[in-house]
């Protein structure tokens, strides 16, 4: 029963918030602490009671360490299906960590209609903890459009239009949703035709994926049902032709927002490909693997560039995503237990960097009130401690050893470098620019000349212990990531064998 | 054919319906009263829905070779029957009572109303030419009254000229269509001409002509590109609450009749007719959508979002097997209490009229933070119409795409999948304006205690509704998947 739960307190935990703002308009912002300090520890709980050596494996019914049924539209075989395994299980620790975190930094930026605002907040964590959890593909397909909703809100209502007038918050907020969701409808259609596909051989109507996972269809029907979820992901994750979404969301979102969508949404989408994309179609993810694995190039220096070249710092971050994202695409479709391992922690690394990155860009746009990097310069003299822990976090971006960052690309590269040796040595130079475009961030904002002598606040207590655990977690996962290794190994092992299987298949048809 | 007491039990829907009418207009020549017009016509409407129960206790049964009342007929009188009096009780609260709101009579605009929902209730039933002929001149007539009952307003009598006009020139078109199919079939019931049809492999070249020429003239009811323009104008022009009737009760009653038409007759909807229908799909998908982006008038936006909305529609009809008619109906159920939610909180923030509605976008700028409620059906409203989850309006367009991909519809899904791309836009647009800060500026809103009276309660009502639906559709969909035919030999 405690899965259901898991939904629900981010979504009853918001409507309180919102009723909350009556009473006074800090109200809401513990409510929201409270609510998201609930889901962490209770994802903290089933961590240390639940057995994660139990996960999906083809050829055998997929076991679980948790599972939740309930019937719910019979007339399509659709059902409130949850279940819990590793992978979930480190995505929504995920959450409710940068849960917590959005609601901290929000703090003192928020301070228009704050119990509306954690209402929005709360549902996009809640409608995000349903996509980790959905098996049912019909629910799956639910939440991951509802999130959007929300995340929209927050970006339109309290956002930042750019600068020179030319980009409003509502521009980009209604791109986001549009991208998103007319990709999403793309995915709902390929979920009827698996469904329709699977009905036609078993003559049962099931949304269930245990059932769908049985499907038998031609090479070409696997091969477009594939590319329609592929494109949702795509979109999500983001790939390169379908990213431009991404920077603008980011720029203009409030901070809140920018550490959700780079923390939590993005990894949305590299989850669905691993639960649902490889799994339900391996001969077409098998044929696919070397155009993913093209695209996750392109997408690390296609991002690494143009984050080179932007002069607004939350952009660059927000590039930089793009970028990383690539080794993750590359990670997934390369079919080795290593890269896959490395790339649920390149997930975890990247959403707690990305995190810090963005609570630190909104640290100093509250301070200084613009995220131009031309404006900025020489800060290092201005701003107690700041500074230097930016710089912390972008050496963890560059993948610095000791940090999580460096776990989760090593590994993906070693883990690749057998099956595609070509694709793992460019994705490799790859790296070069990634320390160029964190490098360069650093300089511009903190070193050179300084623009004025005022010395601006340093942080207080709230903003330091954010960062700063951040940053904590980020050393521990790079110099002990066993446990979070051994947790999602049962689930990457499953994965990897569907691959595996379709790749030698695929061999041997060659 | 004799009329039997069975026959009554199955007509008592319309029966009851007319003689509300006959009730209403007595009691207006005896007193003239608002308060108690309104509530005859809701009493006798309630009781109208009522009696769909023992109606279906004798489905399916023909009464006379004209109408047949089955469970799908009793399906869609419901939803017409629930959609009149939603207009009415709308329309009570948008006239006004005693010295502020509407300045002339009052009353007729309830006549009007039920006897075009009459004339719905007939069309929904029918299985003849004849009978679709009647029904539908029947559910037009009153509407050109209705829409220019604000006749001291411009545009609302421009409005109503022109509907009668078009109206008119497709009443035209279909009878002409009528007779060209009936010189080809030799039969006017809708069973006879399908097997007429079925005779030949490919019909007729005179049969083709007519059903095309009846396609015109119906797809002017339902506003489908080509025969889209009046749309925007007559909604924009027509009162809150006849837009309402128009966009939700009206196109119910003709989109059932098409239904039935096709499906008993699958040989009309053939061959080259099938293609032109998918035309007409893709076209109204994307030029309604398309047409809607740069709306700044709320009525008018939502007109071209109806035409979008029966492009939809149009998939399910031309893929015409399988789960289709479930699809239309769980659809239109859907379509209805959307539109209804959205006309609401237009007639709700006009109320009581003062000479023109609050329809442009700038006066709902901000109004979350004025009426947060009111806003909030309208927001679920707009989600609906835009598909998203926890919402009625997802249910409807799961179905459509179901229906297309078990159809193998690629080209017509492609199309929805697009037009939903581009209806975001605009959704959103009105969505997003509700919740900016407002400007000073305010020269309509709804009454401050708008919660408490009747038009507020079934506004609360079908937001409620459109969520639950949204989350759990199950009842919906149980009611309408008994809805199916039963053909008749």
């Amino acid at each position: 029963m405690i899965l259901p739960w898991l939904i629900l307190i981010p979504f009853i935990g918001g409507l309180l918030c919102w009723v909350g703002e009556r009473f006074g308009a800090t109200l809401p912002r513990w409510i929201a602490l409270l609510t998201m300090s609930t889901l962490l520890a209770l994802g903290l709980w089933l961590w240390t009671t639940g057995n994660y050596t139990l996960a999906p494996a083809p050829g055998a019914d997929p076991a679980w360490a948790l599972e939740f049924k309930l019937s719910w539209i019979e007339r399509f075989g659709i059902s409130v299906h949850l279940a819990l395994d590793g992978l979930s299980l480190l995505m929504i620790l995920l959450t409710g960590l940068l849960g917590v975190l959005s609601v901290l930094c929000s703090w003192k930026e928020i301070q228009r209609h704050v119990g509306f605002f954690h209402l929005n907040l709360m549902w996009i964590l809640g409608g995000v903890v349903g996509v980790f959890l959905a098996l049912d593909l019909f629910l799956f397909f639910f939440f991951w459009e509802m999130m959007l909703v929300p995340m929209y809100f927050l970006i339109a209502l309290w956002g930042h239009s750019s600068t020179d007038g030319k980009k409003t918050r509502i521009y980009a907020a209604t791109k986001f949703f549009i991208f998103t969701q007319a990709s999403g409808l793309i995915m709902l259609v390929a979920i009827l035709g698996l469904v329709l596909v699977n009905y036609n051989s078993t003559g049962v109507i099931t949304f269930d994926y245990s059932q769908l996972l049985h499907t038998q269809m031609s090479k070409g029907t696997e091969y477009v049902l594939m590319l329609g979820f592929f494109i949702a992901f795509a979109v999500k994750l983001p790939i390169v032709p379908f990213h431009s979404w991404l920077p603008d969301a980011h720029a203009q979102a409030p901070t809140a927002g920018s550490v959700d969508l780079a923390g939590i949404l993005l990894k949305t989408a590299a989850y669905g490909m691993l639960r649902f994309a490889l799994p339900l179609f391996p001969n077409a993810s098998a044929e696919w693997a070397p155009v993913a694995m093209t695209l996750g190039l392109i997408g690390i220096f296609y991002g690494a560039f143009l984050a080179f070249a932007q002069t607004d710092i939350k952009r660059l971050v927000a590039f930089s995503s793009v970028s990383h994202m690539g080794f993750v695409l590359i990670g997934i479709y390369s079919g080795s237990q290593q890269a896959l391992q490395g790339a649920v922690i390149q997930m975890l690394a990247h959403g707690l960097s990305a995190a810090a990155l963005f609570i630190l860009c909104g640290q100093l746009y509250e301070r200084m009130h613009t995220r131009d990097m031309r404006e900025m310069g020489g800060l290092w003299s201005r701003i107690a401690y700041l500074p230097g822990i930016s710089l912390f976090f972008a050496a963890a971006s560059l993948g610095l050893p000791v940090t999580g960052n460096f776990v989760g690309e090593f590994l993906i590269l070693i883990g690749t470098f057998p099956v595609a040796p070509v694709v793992t040595v460019i994705a490799t130079s790859g790296l070069v620019f990634g320390s160029v475009y964190s490098l360069i961030m650093i300089h511009r904002a903190y070193f050179g000349p300084s623009k004025s002598d005022t010395v601006l606040a340093g942080m207080d207590g709230r903003e330091m212990i954010m960062v700063v655990g951040l940053a904590g977690l980020l050393i521990l996962l790079g110099v002990f990531p066993q446990p979070f290794l051994d947790t999602s190994a049962a689930t990457m092992h499953g994965v990897q064998q569907w691959f595996s299987s379709a790749f030698t298949q695929l061999a041997s048809a060659r | 054919m004799d009329l039997t007491t069975q026959s009554f039990i199955a007509l008592a829907p319309l029966l009851i319906t007319s003689a509300t009418i006959i009730v209403v207009m007595l009691a207006i020549a005896w007193r003239r009263n608002h308060s108690q017009t309104f509530l005859l016509s809701v009493a006798g409407l309630n009781l109208a829905l009522l009696s769909i129960i023992p109606a279906l206790k004798v489905a399916p049964l023909a009464v006379t070779p004209l109408m047949q009342i089955d469970n799908f007929a009793c399906l869609y009188m419901a939803l017409i029957l629930v959609a009149t009096l939603a207009c009415v009780t709308l329309a009570h609260a948008y006239l006004g009572d005693g010295g502020s709101g509407y300045p002339g009579n009052r009353e007729e605009l309830y006549l009007l109303i039920l006897m075009a929902a009459a004339g719905g209730l007939v069309l929904v039933s029918a299985q003849h030419l004849a009978g679709l002929f009647v029904g539908l001149e029947l559910l037009s007539v009153p509407v050109y009254g209705l829409v220019a009952y604000a006749f001291f307003n411009k545009r609302s009598l421009e409005a109503g000229i022109k509907y009668m006009v078009l109206s008119a020139a497709g009443s035209a078109f279909l009878l002409f269509g009528m007779a060209l199919l009936y010189a080809d079939a030799g039969s006017l019931s809708f069973s006879g001409i399908g097997k007429a049809l079925a005779t030949t492999s490919m019909p007729s070249l005179l049969a083709q002509l007519g059903l095309s020429m009846m396609l015109v003239g119906l797809a002017f009811k339902l506003s489908l590109v080509p025969f889209h323009l009046w749309t925007p104008d007559v909604y924009e022009g027509a009162p809150a609450p006849v837009a309402a009737f128009l966009a939700t009760a009206s196109k119910v009653a003709v989109f059932a009749v098409v239904v039935r038409l096709f499906q008993l007759s699958p040989a009309a909807s053939s061959g080259v007719l099938q293609d032109v229908l998918a035309v007409i799909a893709v076209a109204s998908i994307l030029i309604g959508n398309l047409l809607a982006l740069t709306q700044t008038n709320l009525k008018r936006l939502l007109g071209y979002s109806s035409i979008a909305h029966f492009g939809y529609l149009l998939i399910a009809l031309v893929a015409s097997k399988g789960l289709a008619l479930e699809a239309i109906g769980v659809y239109l159920v859907t379509y209805v209490i959307t539109s209804l939610g959205a006309f609401g909180v237009i007639t709700l923030m006009s109320s009581p009229y003062n000479g023109r509605d609050a329809d442009a976008l700038y006066e709902y700028r901000g109004l979350f933070w004025r009426r947060p409620y009111l806003t909030a059906v309208l927001t679920v409203m707009m989600l609906s119409l835009a598909g998203i989850p926890l919402t009625a309006g997802f249910i409807g367009k799961f179905y459509i795409i179901a229906t297309g991909v078990e159809s193998h519809l690629w080209w017509l899904i492609g199309t929805l999948v697009l037009g939903s791309a581009i209806g975001v836009f605009y959704y959103l647009r009105v969505m997003v304006t509700l919740f900016l800060i407002e400007p000073n500026l305010r020269r309509h809103d709804a009454p401050l205690n708008w919660e408490q009276r009747t038009g507020g309660v079934m506004l609360l009502a079908i937001a409620i509704l459109a969520f639950v639906l949204g989350v759990y559709p199950q009842p919906l969909l149980d009611m309408v998947q008994h809805a199916g035919f039963q053909l008749v030999g």
